[in-house]
C-alpha cells in the first residue's frame, strides 16, 4: 500500500466549508469515509492550517476527448487535471468519436476514469444520434447505465419539435436534458462576439439573440412539458434575466456559467489569438458583470469549466480555422475566487460542488457536507494564494489555457477521492 | 529590429505621409524608360498567396522588381497546404530558405499578425479577410493626392465609400487611412451590407452624398458587389442594389465635376458602375492601378532598405525634384 492510498488521513486545522456553514474542524477519515476519530495513529496528516477544506468539486462539463481525440487529452490526462483542479467528479461531454449515445461508450468512458482512479469520471449521452439533431437516442437505457445529463453539446438542438419530444420523453426517466443554447441559422461561420470588436476585425459575429432565442424557446418548452432542463454555459445579459425570470416562476431549470465568461471579453481577439476563441464565444464587459450577478443571486447555479483542449496546432492557426475552446480545470478555482470577490467564499464553493453535484445526480456521493458517515470526497486549498498559470506546467495533455498572465486567487493543494489523496501538496499522486 | 506593415491603424499617419512622400520618388523611377534602380539588390520578396489575387500578386511583384529585389511566389493550389500542412510550418519552411519580406493574402482575418509572429523577415498584409488591405489604402490615398495635388493633407475633404462594407477589408483600410489623412468619411450601404457595430456617418441614400448642385461629395468610392451575396438575403437582387447603390447614368449626370470616382477593382460593369467609365471624367480607376506599383516599391523600400533617404539609394533625376515642386 502507496501512502497515498493509506486507510487513516487526519486533515488537521483547516476551515471547513459544507453547504450547512463554516468552521474550524479537523476531518478524520478512515476507509473512504469520515469518521468521528481515528483508530489510532493517522497514517497521514495534513496540515491545513489557514486552508479551506471543502466538499470536493463537481464539474458539470469537461471534454475529456476520449475516445476520438486523444492526442489533445485522455480520460486519464483530463482526470489528473480535475483532481488538481480540486474536483472528484466530472461529466464527461459526449461529443466524442464515436458519439456517447449508446450505452458501450458510455461504459468505457466510466470504465476509463475508473482506471485511472483520479477523479469519478460521469458520461453523459447526447440527446440525438452522433448529435445529429435527427433521432432521439436510448434514453431509458443510458439512464440504465447511470447516465444522469443528455446534451449535443457544442450544438443545440435546432429542430423545436424534436427538442420537444426529448423534454417529453424524458420525464419521468429521472434525467436532465442539457442546451448547448445556439440558433446556429443565426451563427454560421461566426468567429466571435457580434459586437464592435468584431465589426473592426472583419470577422463573422455570433450575436447574442441567437443563445436567448434557444433559452426562451428551452423555457417555454419546460413550462409546456414540466421536464428538467439544464442551460450550459450561459454567456449573455438577457440569457440570465430569462432564467432568473423562468426561476421565479418555479420552473425545473438549473443553469451553469463557465470561468472564462465571468473573467475575459471579446476584445481579447484583437490579439489575433485563437487561444481566446471559444463557443459560446467571449462576450462584452456588460455580459461579464451580468453572468457574475447571476452567479451571485443563485440565477446560475454552478461554475462550470467546459473545459476543451485541443492540441497546439490546431489553436495556432488564424481565428476563423481554429477550433473553439479552451483548457479549465486546473484554473478554475483561482479565476472564479478572483473574479466573484465580493461572494461569500462559500457561495462560490457552492457553485463549485454541492450545487452541480445536484445536477448531475451525484448528489449522494459528491458535494455532502463534511461530517463523520459521509464518502470523504475533499478539496484542500488555500484560497488567498496568489498565483499564475504556467501552461507547460499543466497536466492537461494541451497547453490552450487563456488564463497566462491573469492573476488568479485560490490554488488547490489536496484532494481526496474516496479516502485516498488524489493531489498532495499541489501534485497529483498518480 | 524588422518592421512590418500589417494596418493602417499601426502605421499611424506620420507613417502613411512617410510612404506617400517615398512614393513620389518611386513613381518618378516608373516614369523612367528603364524603371528600374538598384536599391533592394540582394533582398528576397516572397508572396504568399493563400487567396486568389492576381492582381495584388502582380502589382508587388513588379514593385519588387523595380527595386531590383529577387522573388518568389508560393501559389496555395500547388502547395501542401492541401496535405495538411500548417500556415506555420509553410511560413517557417519558405523563411529557411532566406527570405527578407513575406507578402501575404489570406482569407483570414488576422494571419499576416501570425505570420509576423513566427518569422524575423519583414511582413506586408496584401488583404486578410475582411479585415484589413493598408498597401490598397496607401495607393487609394496616393492617388487622390495626386490627382487633387493635395500634398499636405486632405482636411475638409468629403469621401462616401459605397456598399458592401460589411465584407470589405478596402473598407475598413481606406476609411481609417482617409481620417488619418483628415478627410471625413461617410459610409453608404443597406444596413445587411453594414458590420454589426458602425462608428462612423453612415446612410442608405446614395442620392444625398452625391447631391443635385455639385455640392456632393469629393470622392465616391465605389465597392465590388459579389454576386455570393445574393445568396445570402443581403440585398434582395442586383437590380434593386443598382438602382439603390450603383452609379447609374442619373446619377453619374448629378456628380459634381471636380467628384473623383474610385474603386479598388475588379469593377462589377453593370452592378456597382452602370456607366461606361470613359463618360466619368472624374473616374481615376486605371491611376489607381499604376499608383499601386510606385505606392508598394515605397513600403517595400521602407520596409527593407537600411538608408532611411532614398536618394542615397534612387539617383533623383531632375526630373523628379521638378515633379516634386509642380504637382500635377
Amino acid at each position: 500500500m502507496t501512502t497515498s492510498e493509506s486507510n487513516n488521513i487526519l486533515i488537521a486545522g483547516g476551515t471547513v466549508v459544507d453547504s450547512s456553514g463554516t468552521r474550524q474542524a479537523d476531518v478524520h477519515i478512515s476507509n473512504g469515509v469520515i469518521v468521528d476519530a481515528l483508530d489510532g495513529d493517522p497514517d497521514i496528516t495534513i496540515d491545513a492550517a489557514g486552508l479551506t477544506v471543502s466538499p470536493g468539486f463537481v464539474d458539470l462539463h469537461s471534454h475529456l476527448r476520449e475516445p476520438g481525440k486523444e492526442e489533445a487529452e485522455t480520460i486519464e490526462t483530463g482526470s489528473r487535471a480535475a483532481a488538481l483542479g480540486g474536483y472528484t467528479a466530472v461529466v464527461a461531454m459526449p461529443n466524442t468519436d464515436p458519439t456517447q449515445d449508446c450505452v458501450s461508450v458510455v461504459d468505457f468512458v466510466r470504465r476509463q476514469g475508473q482506471i485511472a482512479g483520479l477523479c469519478d469520471v460521469h458520461p453523459s449521452a447526447s440527446i440525438t444520434v452522433g448529435r445529429a439533431g435527427e433521432q432521439l437516442t436510448p434514453f431509458a437505457e443510458l439512464a440504465d447505465a447511470g447516465v444522469r445529463l443528455f446534451t449535443d453539446d457544442g450544438n443545440g438542438v435546432q429542430d423545436p419539435l424534436l427538442m420537444r419530444r426529448a423534454f417529453e420523453y424524458a420525464k419521468g426517466l429521472d434525467v436532465t436534458m442539457a442546451q448547448h443554447c445556439e440558433v446556429e441559422r443565426l451563427t454560421g461561420g461566426a468567429v466571435m462576439h457580434e459586437g464592435d470588436c468584431c465589426s473592426r476585425l472583419g470577422l463573422p459575429g455570433w450575436p447574442s439573440l441567437a443563445e436567448e432565442l434557444m433559452v426562451h424557446r428551452d423555457i417555454e418548452l419546460v413550462r409546456l412539458t414540466g421536464a428538467p432542463a439544464h442551460f450550459l454555459h450561459l454567456s449573455t445579459q438577457k440569457s440570465v434575466a430569462l432564467v432568473r425570470a423562468a426561476k421565479a416562476d418555479g420552473l425545473p431549470i438549473t443553469a451553469e456559467a463557465t470561468p472564462h465568461h465571468i473573467s475575459l471579453t471579446d476584445e481579447l481577439l484583437a490579439s489575433y489569438s485563437a487561444l481566446y476563441k471559444v463557443n459560446p464565444p467571449l462576450r462584452t464587459m456588460d455580459d461579464v458583470t451580468s453572468v457574475r450577478d447571476g452567479l451571485r443571486d443563485g440565477t446560475i447555479d454552478a461554475i462550470a469549466t467546459d473545459h476543451a483542449p485541443h492540441v497546439s496546432e490546431t489553436k495556432e492557426q488564424p481565428l476563423d480555422l481554429a477550433p473553439p475552446g479552451m483548457l479549465g480545470l486546473e484554473t478554475a478555482l483561482g479565476v472564479a475566487i478572483a473574479h466573484l470577490g465580493d461572494m461569500e467564499l462559500a457561495d462560490i464553493v457552492a457553485c463549485l460542488s454541492w450545487k452541480p453535484a445536484a445536477i448531475a445526480g451525484l448528489g449522494s456521493v459528491h458535494g455532502r457536507d463534511v461530517v463523520p458517515g459521509e464518502p470523504a470526497n475533499l478539496t484542500v486549498f488555500d484560497a488567498a494564494e496568489e498565483w499564475e498559470v504556467v501552461p507547460a506546467h499543466l497536466a492537461s495533455k494541451s497547453r490552450n489555457t487563456p488564463f497566462v498572465g491573469v492573476p488568479l486567487i485560490g490554488k488547490v493543494k489536496h484532494t481526496v477521492l474516496n479516502g485516498i489523496l488524489t493531489v498532495r501538496d499541489g501534485s497529483a499522486t498518480r | 529590429m524588422k518592421r512590418s506593415l500589417l494596418s493602417i491603424s499601426e502605421l499611424g499617419s506620420d507613417g502613411v505621409q512617410r510612404i506617400l512622400d517615398l512614393a513620389d520618388t518611386m513613381a518618378e523611377v516608373s516614369r523612367r524608360p528603364n524603371p528600374k534602380v538598384p536599391a533592394l539588390r540582394g533582398k528576397t520578396v516572397c508572396s504568399v498567396f493563400f487567396e486568389d489575387s492576381t492582381r495584388t500578386r502582380l502589382s508587388f511583384e513588379t514593385a519588387a522588381k523595380r527595386l531590383s529585389a529577387d522573388t518568389m511566389t508560393f501559389a496555395v493550389s500547388q502547395s501542401s497546404l492541401s496535405k495538411g500542412e500548417s500556415l506555420r510550418d509553410t511560413i517557417e519552411t519558405i523563411a529557411a530558405m532566406g527570405v527578407d519580406a513575406f507578402v501575404i493574402r489570406h482569407s483570414s482575418t488576422g494571419a499576416p499578425w501570425l505570420v509576423d509572429g513566427w518569422t524575423k523577415a519583414s511582413v506586408v498584409n496584401a488583404g486578410d479577410g475582411w479585415h484589413a488591405h493598408p498597401t490598397q489604402a496607401l495607393l487609394d490615398m496616393y492617388t487622390v493626392r495626386t490627382a487633387l495635388n493635395r500634398p499636405e493633407g486632405f482636411d475638409g475633404l468629403r469621401v462616401a465609400i459605397v456598399g458592401d462594407i460589411k465584407h470589405s477589408r478596402v473598407a475598413r483600410s481606406t476609411t481609417a487611412a482617409f481620417k488619418a489623412m483628415g478627410a471625413h468619411v461617410t459610409w453608404v450601404a443597406p444596413t445587411t451590407l453594414m458590420p454589426p457595430v458602425v462608428d462612423e456617418a453612415v446612410t442608405d441614400r446614395l442620392d444625398d452624398v452625391i447631391g443635385t448642385d455639385g455640392e456632393g461629395v469629393d470622392i465616391l468610392y465605389m465597392l465590388r458587389m459579389q454576386n455570393e451575396r445574393m445568396t445570402e438575403a443581403l440585398v434582395p437582387n442586383l437590380r434593386e442594389y443598382t438602382n439603390r447603390f450603383g452609379l447609374t447614368p442619373a446619377r453619374a449626370a448629378r456628380l459634381a465635376p471636380h467628384t473623383l470616382v474610385m474603386h479598388p477593382g475588379p469593377v462589377n460593369r453593370g452592378v456597382e458602375i452602370a456607366v461606361d467609365l470613359s463618360e466619368l471624367p472624374g473616374a481615376v480607376i486605371n491611376q489607381q492601378v499604376t499608383n499601386g506599383i510606385s505606392v508598394r516599391m515605397a513600403v517595400l523600400y521602407d520596409l527593407l532598405s537600411a538608408n532611411p533617404d532614398p536618394t542615397s539609394d534612387i539617383e533623383i533625376t531632375e526630373a523628379v525634384a521638378a515633379a516634386r515642386t509642380e504637382q500635377p
